[in-house]
């Protein structure tokens, strides 16, 4: 049969063994050593922690954001019935599951609204508070509060249900669960809809109060998404380097991450570009004011270097069969991917902190590693030490067998 | 054009087989054995095909992205051209030759321009448009669209030698091997 030297799972190892503890130690703790060296540092500003404000911010809005990609993904997967993802979907599904920790990361943002946010402040300019009178029903800190509690009561009741249904048919096999899981999965997407463009014009855009857009929820969740897709990219390889799910991943299943990160690299940019071109057009300025504060004083550079690292770069990079197929390439852009969709986050809301100057500080750095080592550490901890693979889906075999046509 | 000939000029030689699994086998034979013009034909897509074919890797995408470019350049210049030569007019203030507005056109040109040159393309390496095929005139051969799976070497193929090929397809375990002829009724 064509399908005789088909993998098998006893051929790998599919758990993280001695390695979980490891990584939730170093990350865990290098992690936390990092958030308090981020307060320590913001402290020390003695701004009322409001540059922490920030710096925290656009770490938090970024791994949020391939949280909820991970979600989407998840719920995509059901959606379609999809099978060549069967074998890699429990990474997503823990990815998704993690958002429980990024519910407890949300305090600092929560408790520090006044510091950040200008329409929780009290001080607007005299011109903008009739606009935030009218845009207070919404905007106010006990709504903003309340909203964040649906969404994370949301989010996590879906990545727990596709999270926990999929650890029981590990041990049941039962394919009514697959049944389950596709049930849900269409109103999960429907949900997931309006709660990540919501979240995402909360955290983000609301720090431009005045401001319009009704592109944004798309603009925050085509980023966490490529941003999704490239830690996907890289966590799987690096699984596969200490040796785990090595053959069962095969370079077929690597060769849908890099359609995906060059899909939605472009999709990305489609999405900033239709932002963009509208009010350009248009040239009101009470919708061209964003862009006037995100293209002056060495923001304007940041912006132009987006269209080329962000958007140019990688799309010429993974255009190609050659490079969709290859270890290091993908890893590469991964890398790359990851970064700039930082620096995408980082040019959507510094400016409005820093107007004057682009100012990285070390608070960038310490918030990014800080938040990232606590999502990485519980990753691995919500993993454990059950397989990493969905043992007993129905449609593991075809996932096993997939072939890029 | 002259009336067809019965036998006609032999086209190749037909090899039916009862599953895909024989035929996979069989295929890596046909491929080591050195033939270069020849086919394939199944009810449904086989995994490995092409790999036990040995095909190459296929050349579309770089027509794709030579039609990609056309399309970028063709847009490019069309409204530069228009906007900012032949018919200046200012629009709302913007800038005769302003980029921003250009990109939609440059996007669907380049998107038209690439979806074009895959279509044609394909057409192109595939040898379509054929209104005729020799094996269309083949009672048996008209199961490889539901059961038999079929291998075909070409009278042309340089290692094309009709008794040696015919034994050759006959010891690969087809149970059946049979002459196609050019424009041949049975």
């Amino acid at each position: 049969m064509a399908h005789s030297q088909a993998p098998k799972l006893a051929d790998t190892k599919t758990t993280l063994g001695s390695l979980g503890p490891r990584i939730y130690m170093v990350a865990g703790g290098v992690g936390l050593v990092a958030l308090a060296a981020s307060v320590a540092l913001g402290l020390a500003k003695a701004d009322g922690l409001r540059h922490f404000g920030f710096s925290y911010l656009v770490s938090y809005a970024y791994f949020l954001g391939i949280s909820l990609g991970a979600l989407v993904f998840v719920a995509l997967q059901h959606v379609t019935r999809s099978s060549w993802s069967v074998v890699i979907r429990r990474l997503p599904e823990l990815m998704a599951a993690n958002l429980v920790v990024l519910a407890l990361l949300a305090l600092p943002i929560l408790l520090n609204l006044s510091h950040i946010y200008a329409w929780a402040s009290g001080h607007v300019p005299a011109e903008q508070a009739a606009l935030l009178a009218h845009k207070a029903p919404y905007l106010n800190k006990t709504f903003f509060t309340i909203r964040w509690v649906v969404y994370f009561v949301a989010w996590i009741w879906l990545a727990f249900y596709f999270w926990r249904k999929s650890l029981r048919q590990d041990e049941t096999g039962e394919v009514k669960l697959t049944k389950q899981m596709e049930n849900l999965s269409g109103f999960a997407l429907v949900v997931f809809a309006l709660t990540c463009s919501f979240a995402g014009m909360d955290l983000l855009m609301t720090l431009d109060f005045a401001w319009f857009s009704t592109m944004f929820g798309v603009y925050y969740f085509a980023t966490g998404f490529v941003t999704f897709c490239a830690v996907l990219t890289l966590v799987t390889l690096a699984l596969q380097s200490t040796g785990r799910l090595e053959n069962i991943v095969s370079g077929e299943h690597l060769h849908d991450y890099g359609k995906l990160m060059f899909a939605f690299t472009f999709f990305w940019a489609y999405i900033a570009f239709s932002q963009y071109m509208l009010y350009w057009y248009a040239n009101i300025p009470e919708e061209t004011v964003w862009y006037l504060v995100r293209s002056q004083n060495g923001w304007g550079r940041v912006g132009v270097i987006l269209i080329f690292f962000t958007w140019l770069a990688p799309f010429l990079g993974l255009i190609s069969r050659f490079a969709k197929r290859s270890r290091k390439l993908l890893a590469v852009w991964a890398v790359w991917i990851v970064i700039a969709q930082w620096v995408n986050v980082y040019w959507l809301a510094m400016p409005v902190f820093s107007p004057d100057r682009v100012r990285l500080d070390l608070l960038d750095v310490t918030c990014f590693v800080g938040i990232g080592g606590i999502w990485l550490a519980t990753l691995a901890l919500l993993a454990g030490n059950r397989s990493l693979v969905p043992t007993q889906d129905p449609r593991l075999r075809d996932s096993l067998n997939f072939e890029n046509a | 054009m002259s009336t067809p000939d019965r036998t006609g000029v032999l086209y190749g030689l037909l090899a039916e087989f009862d599953d895909a699994t024989e035929l996979v086998a069989a295929v890596r034979k046909v491929r080591d054995a050195g033939y270069l013009k020849w086919d394939v034909h199944t009810p449904f897509p086989v995994h490995g095909m092409d790999d036990a074919m040995g095909i190459k890797g296929t050349q579309l995408p770089f027509f794709v992205l030579a039609g990609g470019l056309t399309g970028f350049a063709l847009a490019l210049l069309m409204q530069w051209w228009m906007n900012a030569v032949d018919y200046p007019f200012v629009i709302s203030g913007k800038p005769l030759f302003g980029l921003p507005a250009n990109i939609p056109v440059i996007f669907e040109l380049t998107v038209l321009f690439s979806a074009f040159a895959t279509f044609f393309g394909m057409w192109g390496l595939n040898g379509m448009p054929r209104l005729y095929h020799p094996l269309l005139t083949n009672e048996r051969f008209r199961r490889a669209t539901s059961d038999r799976f079929f291998i075909v070497i070409e009278a042309q193929d340089p290692r094309f030698d009709l008794p040696q090929t015919k034994q050759f397809l006959g010891s690969l375990g087809s149970g059946f091997v049979e002459e196609v002829h050019e424009s041949a009724e049975d």
